[in-house]
C-alpha cells in the first residue's frame, strides 16, 4: 500500500539510473529509509489503504499465521511421537528429536514473526507522529523547595547539632557492615602449605616406611606400575600418578597437582641439571604435568624437538634441559620429580617435587 | 477519538479496576502513543533483551533436570560410548538432559546460542551507542548501567559454561583458578574460598550454579529494568534525519505499531536462535568427555566472548618477579586485568572525558553521525582493533594450523600488533571520517554527480551536478561546527580558570587534538568551487577514455 498512500517505506520520484554511474543520491538516504517519511502530524493521522491490495496482504498474513498453527501442532506431535517407546534414549533419537522439534519451533516462531511484520507494514494505518521531548531537569522552584525541605529535615532530626548521636551512629554502622564478610569465612579452608606439596610426598613416605626405595609411578587410567622394560623406546611420553592416589580422600584435587609426565629422552641429548644427575633413569625423566603458567596440563610432547607444549597458552618447555621455558607466557620450568628404579625394575619416585607445582602464587617465593 | 470513545467491556473492566485503585489510566494515556524513532541500529539492544528472555526461559527448563553436584558416579545411561565411565553428577545430568529428556538437547543448544547472541548483541549495541554519541548527556547513567550489564554477562557466561563439568569447560575453570591464584597477597586464599579448598575440590559447581541461576541473573534483571525505565523516561535518541530534533522525536506510536513490531522482533530472535540450535551443533559435551584434571586437548577454545582474555594470556611475555620473597606473576596479572580494565574504565570515563575536553555541557537527543565526531570514532575503532587483536590472538594456534604459519610467529605478530594495530586503526578511521566529511562538504556545495553527461559547444564533456535532495541535506548539515578553541584568556589577558595549570594545558591540547581538522559542511559553501569542479572534469575525462 505504500505506493498508493505515500507511506514511509518507498522513496518518491526515483530517477532513472544511468548505467555505470554511482547510484543516484535520491534513491538512498544516508541513514535510514524509514525516516524519509511524510510530513509529521502531531495528532497522529491514519493512512488510507487500498482495499484490494489490503485484502491480498491480509490473506498473506493469515497464511503465515496458519503456518504457525500447523508448526505448533507439529511440535506437539513430534514430542509425542519421539517419546512413543517410553523416552528417547540415545544419540540417534536425540538427534531426531532435535531436528523435528527444532524445525517445528523455528517455523512456528519465524512464520508468526513474518506474519506480524507484514501486518505492520501493509495493514496498520497508524502514521508517524511528532512528540515533544520534555525538559528532563526539574524546575528551579522545585529544586529550591527540595533544598529547603532537606535542610529543614536535617535540622529537625537533630543530626546536625548532636555530634555524639552522629558519631556513635557511624561507629555502630562500621562493624555491622563487616559482619556479612565474616560469614563467608567458612567457604573454604586456609591454603596453609597445601599448595607446596603433592601426593608424591605421602606416597613416597608410605613406601619408604615399608622399606622400599620410593613410590611407584602408576600409568594414569590403568593404574599399573611401569617398568623400565615397558618404557624403553626413546621419544615415548606417558602420564603417571603416584601409587595410592586413587584411594586418597580428595583424589581429584590430588590428581590436579600430582599428575606427572614421564618422557624417554635419548640419553645422549639429555643434559641433567646440576645436582640432579641421579634424578633420571637413562634419560627417562619425570616432570610435573601442571603448567607453571595457569595450570593447564602441559600434555603435548613433540618427539623430534623434545619440546613439551601446553595447549592452552602455548608455553613450551625443553625436555632435554630441565624443562626450562623456551617460549610462551610461562615463567618457570616445569618442576622435576626425582626418579629411580626399584629392585623389581619399576620406576619409583624418591621424593616429592622440591618446589610447588602449578601456577605461581604469592606465598610460593 | 474524542470524549465519547467507549472501550469494549472486556477492556473497560480491568482498566477501570486498576485505575480505581492505582490511577493508572493517566500513565497509560501518556504512554500509549509514545513515539519510537526508527532505525535499524536501534534494534541491536532489543536483540540483547530478547536473548536474555530466551535465556531465562530455557535456563529455567534446564534447572529442572540439572544436578549441580561434583559427586562422582559411574555412568550407565543411554549414551553407550561413555558407559562405565567415572564422571561427576553434573556431567551425568547434562548427558541425561541431552539424551533422555525430550527437547533437552534443543533447549541446551538454544540456551547456549542465546548466550552467545546475548553477548554479541550487547557488544553491537554498545558500539552503536558509542559511535553515534548516544551516551552523551543526559544518558551517561544508562551507559554505565550498560557497561555493568556487559561485565555481568561475561561472568554469567563463564559460570554457565563451566557447569556441565566437561573436559573443555574444565580447562576454562582451571585457567580461572590459575588466574585467581596469581593475585598478590590474597590469591591463594581467594582460590581456596571459591573452590572450597584445593582445585578442583567438590564445591565449585554448586557455587557457580547458585551464582549463575540466581544472583547474577537477578542483578542483570534489575539492571535491565532500570535501563529500560530510564530509556523510556528519557525517550529514545534519534538519528539526525528529517523531523528529528532535540526538541521533538518523530516516529511511530508505541501502540499499535511499535508494540507489534517489537513483538515480531522477539519472535524473529527466538526463531533464529531455534534455527541455529536445530542445525548448528554447539558445545557437544558428550564428545568432550567428563572433566579430568590431567587431560587436555589441542585447540581448546573458550566461547567467543572470553577469547580476548585467552589471547592476552597467550601473547604476554613470561615476566615474573619476586618481591621480598613473594612471587608476583606479571605474566598472568597483566593480561588478566589490564586489557579488560583499560577498555571498561576507558568506556566508563569516556562521557566525562569528552565533556571535559570539548566543554560541551548541552543535552543531546539527536545522535551524531560517526564521521562527524572523527576523534571519538577513531578512539572507538582503536578500541575495537585492540579487542579484535586480542581475540584473534586467542585463536593463534588455530590460525597457525590453518594457514600453516609458525605458532611462535603468530605470537610475535600479536605481541607487536597489540600496540600497532590500534594506532593504525585510529589513523585510518580518522582519515576515513575526514574524507567522508569532505565528501559531504562537496555534495553540499556542488550537489551530487547525476550521471548525466553533456558535451559543451567546445567539445568538452562535463557531468551535471544536481543539488542534493532535501532529506540528504538535513542529514549532512546535522554536523555541528567544531567549537573554537576554549578561550585561553579573557579580553583583559587574564588567563581563564579552566586553562590554568597543567590540567588546563592538557585540556587545551586535547581540545585542539579533538577538533583541529574538522571540516565545515554547509549549504552553498563553495570557496574552492573552481578547483573542485576542475578536478571532477579531469576525473571524468580520465575515466571516459
Amino acid at each position: 500500500m505504500t505506493e498508493t498512500n505515500g507511506g514511509p517505506e518507498e522513496p518518491q520520484n526515483t530517477p532513472k539510473r544511468v548505467i555505470g554511474t554511482p547510484p543516484p543520491a535520491e534513491t538512498h538516504t544516508l541513514l535510514s529509509e524509514q525516516d524519509q517519511a511524510p510530513a509529521p502530524a502531531t495528532e497522529g493521522g491514519l493512512y488510507e489503504l487500498e482495499e484490494r491490495s489490503a485484502k491480498r496482504a491480509e490473506r498473506v498474513v493469515a497464511t503465515f499465521f496458519l503456518l504457525t498453527f500447523v508448526a505448533s501442532i507439529a511440535f506437539i506431535a513430534a514430542y509425542v511421537f519421539v517419546g512413543r517407546d517410553g523416552g528417547m534414549h540415545g544419540i540417534y533419537r536425540a538427534r531426531e528429536a532435535n531436528y523435528l522439534l527444532g524445525a517445528a519451533m523455528t517455523v512456528s516462531f519465524l512464520a508468526l514473526a513474518i506474519g506480524v511484520t507484514i501486518w505492520v507494514r501493509r495493514l496498520m494505518t497508524a502514521a508517524p507522529i511528532l512528540q515533544e521531548r520534555h525538559e528532563l531537569e526539574s524546575p528551579q522552584a522545585d529544586r529550591d523547595q527540595f533544598a529547603a525541605d532537606f535542610l529543614e529535615g536535617a535540622e529537625a532530626s537533630g543530626i546536625t547539632k548532636r555530634p555524639l548521636l552522629r558519631r556513635t551512629l557511624l561507629l555502630a554502622a562500621a562493624p555491622l557492615g563487616l559482619a556479612p564478610l565474616v560469614l563467608l569465612r567458612d567457604l573454604g579452608p586456609l591454603p596453609e602449605k597445601k599448595l607446596r606439596h603433592t601426593y608424591w610426598q605421602e606416597a613416597v613416605a608410605a613406601a619408604q616406611s615399608k622399606g622400599k626405595k620410593g613410590a611407584r609411578l602408576l600409568v594414569a587410567d590403568t593404574n599399573r606400575p611401569l617398568s623400565t622394560a615397558d618404557f624403553d623406546s626413546p621419544g615415548a611420553m606417558i602420564t603417571v600418578v603416584p601409587e595410592g592416589i586413587e584411594s586418597s580422600p580428595d583424589a581429584m584435587s590430588e590428581l590436579a597437582k600430582a599428575s606427572t609426565i614421564l618422557i624417554n629422552v635419548p640419553v645422549d641429548l639429555f643434559k641433567p641439571l646440576q645436582g640432579r644427575e641421579n634424578w633420571h633413569v637413562g634419560g627417562v625423566v619425570a616432570y610435573s604435568k601442571i603448567c607453571t603458567h595457569v595450570g593447564c596440563p602441559a600434555a603435548l610432547y613433540e618427539q623430534t624437538t623434545h619440546h613439551i607444549l601446553c595447549p592452552c597458552h602455548q608455553s613450551t618447555f625443553d625436555a632435554t634441559d630441565g624443562a626450562k621455558v623456551i617460549f610462551g607466557p610461562a615463567a618457570r620450568s616445569l618442576p622435576q620429580l626425582p626418579i629411580t628404579v626399584d629392585e623389581e625394575g619399576y620406576f619409583v619416585a624418591t621424593s616429592d617435587y622440591h618446589e610447588p607445582v602449578g601456577p605461581s602464587f604469592w606465598e610460593r617465593g | 477519538m474524542s470524549t465519547a470513545a467507549e472501550l469494549p467491556k472486556a477492556v473497560e473492566g480491568p482498566v477501570k479496576f486498576i485505575d480505581d485503585r492505582l490511577g493508572s489510566t493517566t500513565f497509560f494515556k501518556r504512554n500509549i502513543k509514545k513515539v519510537f524513532p526508527d532505525h535499524w541500529s536501534f534494534m541491536l539492544g532489543e536483540i540483547a533483551l530478547y536473548s536474555f528472555i530466551i535465556l531465562l526461559l530455557t535456563g529455567t527448563f534446564l534447572t529442572l533436570w540439572f544436578k549441580p553436584s561434583m559427586t562422582e558416579v559411574i555412568y550407565h545411561g543411554s549414551y553407550h560410548k561413555l558407559d562405565g565411565v567415572k564422571m561427576s553428577q553434573a556431567y551425568e545430568s547434562t548427558l541425561n538432559i541431552t539424551f533422555d529428556v525430550r527437547g533437552g538437547l534443543l533447549m541446551r543448544q538454544i540456551h547456549h546460542w542465546a548466550a552467545i547472541l546475548f553477548v554479541a548483541a550487547l557488544m553491537a549495541h554498545m558500539l552503536r551507542v558509542f559511535f553515534t554519541g548516544a551516551y552523551r548527556k543526559p544518558r551517561e547513567l544508562n551507559w554505565l548501567i550498560g557497561l555493568g550489564l556487559f561485565t555481568l554477562a561475561l561472568v554469567e557466561g563463564l559460570f554457565g559454561y563451566s557447569l556441565p563439568d566437561d573436559a573443555l569447560s574444565g580447562a576454562g575453570l582451571r585457567i580461572t583458578a590459575g588466574v585467581i591464584e596469581s593475585i598478590p597477597l590474597v590469591g591463594s586464599y581467594l582460590m581456596f574460598f571459591l573452590f572450597g579448598g584445593q582445585y578442583p575440590g567438590d564445591a565449585v559447581i554448586a557455587r557457580f550454579y547458585a551464582l549463575h541461576i540466581l544472583l547474577i541473573p537477578g542483578i542483570i534483571l534489575a539492571l535491565v529494568t532500570a535501563h529500560m525505565m530510564i530509556m523510556w523516561h528519557q525517550k529514545h535518541t534519534s538519528m539526525p534525519v528529517r523531523n528529528q530534533t532535540n526538541k521533538a522525536v518523530y516516529g511511530y506510536p508505541f501502540y499499535p505499531v511499535f508494540m507489534a513490531k517489537t513483538g515480531a522482533y522477539f519472535l524473529f530472535t527466538f526463531g533464529v536462535v531455534a534455527l541455529l540450535a536445530t542445525f548448528a551443533q554447539i558445545n557437544p559435551i558428550w564428545l568432550f568427555g567428563p572433566y579430568d584434571p590431567s587431560g587436555i586437548s589441542a585447540g581448546s577454545q573458550p566461547d567467543f566472548y572470553m577469547g580476548f582474555l585467552e589471547g592476552s594470556l597467550r601473547i604476554m611475555p613470561n615476566w615474573e618477579t619476586d618481591l621480598w620473597g613473594h612471587t608476583i606473576p606479571l605474566n598472568v596479572l597483566i593480561p588478566a586485568l589490564v586489557p579488560l580494565g583499560l577498555v571498561m574504565t576507558g568506556a566508563a570515563l569516556f562521557p566525562w572525558v569528552e565533556r571535559w575536553v570539548t566543554g560541551d555541557q548541552r543535552q543531546h537527543h539527536v545522535n551524531d553521525r560517526p564521521r562527524n565526531a572523527p576523534t571519538r570514532t577513531a578512539i572507538g575503532m582503536a578500541a575495537v582493533a585492540f579487542y579484535g587483536t586480542l581475540w584473534l590472538a586467542g585463536a593463534n594456534d588455530i590460525i597457525a594450523d590453518r594457514f600453516d604459519i609458525s605458532l611462535y610467529a603468530t605470537t610475535w605478530f600479536f605481541r607487536f600488533g597489540i600496540f600497532l594495530i590500534p594506532i593504525i586503526a585510529f589513523i585510518i578511521t580518522k582519515r576515513v571520517c575526514l574524507g567522508l566529511q569532505r565528501s559531504d562538504s562537496a555534495t553540499m556545495a556542488h550537489g551530487y554527480e547525476s550521471g548525466t553527461i553533456v558535451m559543451t559547444p567546445e567539445g568538452e564533456f562535463i557531468e551535471i551536478h544536481k543539488p542534493a535532495p532535501e532529506d540528504q541535506k538535513i542529514v549532512m548539515t546535522s554536523k555541528e561546527e567544531a567549537k573554537p578553541a576554549l578561550a585561553a584568556a579573557d579580553d583583559n589577558g587574564v588567563p581563564a580558570p579552566t586553562s590554568r595549570g597543567p590540567l588546563g594545558h592538557l585540556r587545551a591540547k586535547l581540545h585542539k587534538f579533538w577538533t583541529f581538522d574538522s571540516i565545515p559542511v554547509e549549504e552553498g559553501h563553495g570557496h574552492d568551487h573552481e578547483i573542485e569542479s576542475g578536478e571532477s572534469h579531469k576525473e571524468l575525462t580520465g575515466k571516459g577514455h
